[in-house]
């Protein structure tokens, strides 16, 4: 799950970005772990997270047997119940949420579930800390992000970098998150249409919808 | 990954997909075509939606709407003939694919994903304690990829520093004598899309090896990012990396933070609590 880390943007652009996870400890507590990160799960889902996942998908998620007409008609909506009855193995599973009261809620709600799993939180370094102290915990270990280094100019523009690392393990290209801003800014796809698009292929169901609109609602007058 | 030239349409939905941007539209054979070495098997393309229409059909059609200049504006994220097909690989190629795809589980983690568990569970493992450092040396990502010689650079370099690697990580694996940071041969060259070097060093090696990361980076054709982690004290304060990553000139506004709400659980393993640690640092 290191790859809700290195996403690209300044400490206010997570203020919408703010992802809970769950993870148990192998040999520590991973006994009857099942059952918890279910229950983790349907707790972040009563605050109807941007995005929901298991490790193997998301709540938006690629069809492999799709009928023409879907051209004119994608469903762009998250779906939690697929992500949640689908918890088959023991390991990380996460919400995505676009409100730090939202997360603050959830957070309350798995102190009180008393799971004993392992509970993270990917966002700003300060974000991270007040939501803890709003819930009356504190933090017991960080792991900061120092950046790309790019001596070799590989990296697009920062907007396609903002969109693109929201999935860490690299499942939206570059060149698909550009044509997303193209298809945006060109009137082809609504930014609604665009993100759930970008989501489907991340399988960890990290990749954060509402972050992406807005994003590219800005890129519409915002120079790169 | 290959692409069945009796389902190819040559749509070209896939080629921006492809987080490698090894896959093109061959004008000699008008299908889409893999560039076999800078393909990393992460099978996103094989993961696109799929809606098993009749090729010929969608070529007859396409071929009529591009004489006529008309545009179809398909679905971005779709192969209409599910065109896709995963091979069996064999090694070396197959570390390709457990670098690469995010749903294959590496045999020496037991988990998903290019690293181990590192602060994740810190509440619970104890893997970095108050005045250590973990860091997480990420290559590849974003969207850059890496073949293995690159991060054999890096291993060596900080071998030479004398750090601990950290024994579950998939490169520590791969490696033949962690003392000199040497990766098994036969796979150098195989280009991945990401993986991650995990060290631990206490507070006064993080200037040595983040100077030494940076200076390595310089060499390597690739992309490298960097986590640096440390148990917080009592008060959930980080009183002793971050004055020094500050002092270092290094911006840190994004974090995973460990909220310390996990605990040992299972039955038969209470005693053991501490996890063991990873060798000093000479």
């Amino acid at each position: 799950m290191t790859n809700t880390l290195h996403r690209y943007g300044k400490a206010a652009s997570f203020d919408d970005d703010i992802i809970v996870f769950a993870i148990p400890c192998k040999g520590k507590n991973d006994e009857g772990a099942l059952d918890k990160l279910k229950i983790f799960l349907r707790i972040c889902a009563r605050y109807k997270p941007s995005n929901m996942g298991n490790s193997s998908f998301g709540s938006y998620k690629p069809s492999k047997a799709l009928r023409p007409t879907v051209h004119w008609n994608r469903d762009t909506h998250p779906d939690y119940e697929s992500v949640i009855a689908a918890v088959e193995k023991v390991g990380t599973v996460a919400a995505v949420f676009d409100s730090k009261e939202k997360a603050e809620s959830c957070l309350k709600d798995v102190i009180e579930a008393d799971l004993g799993l392992s509970i993270n939180i990917s966002t700003s370094v300060e974000g991270a800390k007040a939501t803890g102290e709003c819930c009356g915990i504190k933090r017991h270990s960080v792991e900061y992000s120092l950046g790309f280094f790019d001596p070799h100019d590989h990296l697009p523009n920062s907007q396609v970098l903002e969109l693109s690392t929201m999935c860490g393990h690299g499942m939206v290209s570059f060149n698909f998150a550009k044509k997303m801003l193209d298809m945006v800014r060109e009137g082809r796809r609504t930014p609604d249409q665009a993100v759930s698009t970008m989501a489907r292929f991340c399988p960890c169901g990290v990749y954060n919808p509402d972050r992406a609109k807005r994003l590219l609602e800005e890129s519409r007058t915002r120079q790169a | 990954m290959q692409i069945d030239p009796s389902k190819c349409v040559a749509c070209s939905n896939c080629v921006p997909v492809c987080p490698m941007g090894a896959i093109y539209v061959d004008p000699q054979i008008n299908r889409a075509t893999i560039n076999y070495d800078e393909c990393v098997e992460c099978g996103t393309c094989h993961r696109m939606s799929g809606e098993h229409l009749n090729p010929t059909m969608v070529r007859t059609v396409r071929k009529l709407a591009k004489f006529f200049r008309f545009r179809f504006e398909p679905e971005p994220d779709v192969c209409p003939t599910s065109a896709f097909v995963m091979e069996e690989l064999e090694w070396p190629r197959i570390a390709r694919r457990v670098f690469s795809d995010p749903l294959v589980e590496h045999k020496s983690t037991s988990i998903k994903g290019r690293g181990t568990e590192e602060v994740k569970t810190n509440d619970v493992a104890h893997r970095v304690d108050v005045g250590e450092v973990g860091y997480v040396i990420e290559f590849g990502r974003p969207g850059v990829g890496v073949r293995f010689h690159h991060i054999q650079s890096m291993t060596k370099a900080l071998a030479k520093l004398g750090v601990a690697f950290e024994p579950k990580n998939p490169i520590s694996h791969l490696m033949t004598d962690k003392s000199q940071g040497t990766i098994q041969e036969d796979i150098l060259n195989e280009k991945i899309l990401s993986a991650i070097v995990e060290i631990k060093t206490t507070i006064r090696e993080v200037p040595a090896v983040l100077d030494t990361v940076m200076e390595v980076s310089k060499t390597i054709d690739t992309v490298v990012a960097v986590g640096v982690s440390t148990r917080c004290g009592d008060a959930g304060e980080d009183t002793e990396l971050a004055p020094v990553l500050e002092e270092l000139g290094y911006d840190f506004e994004r974090a995973k933070t460990n909220m310390g709400l996990g605990r040992v659980t299972n039955v038969q393993k209470k005693e053991e609590v501490g996890d063991q640690h990873l060798a000093p640092v000479r």
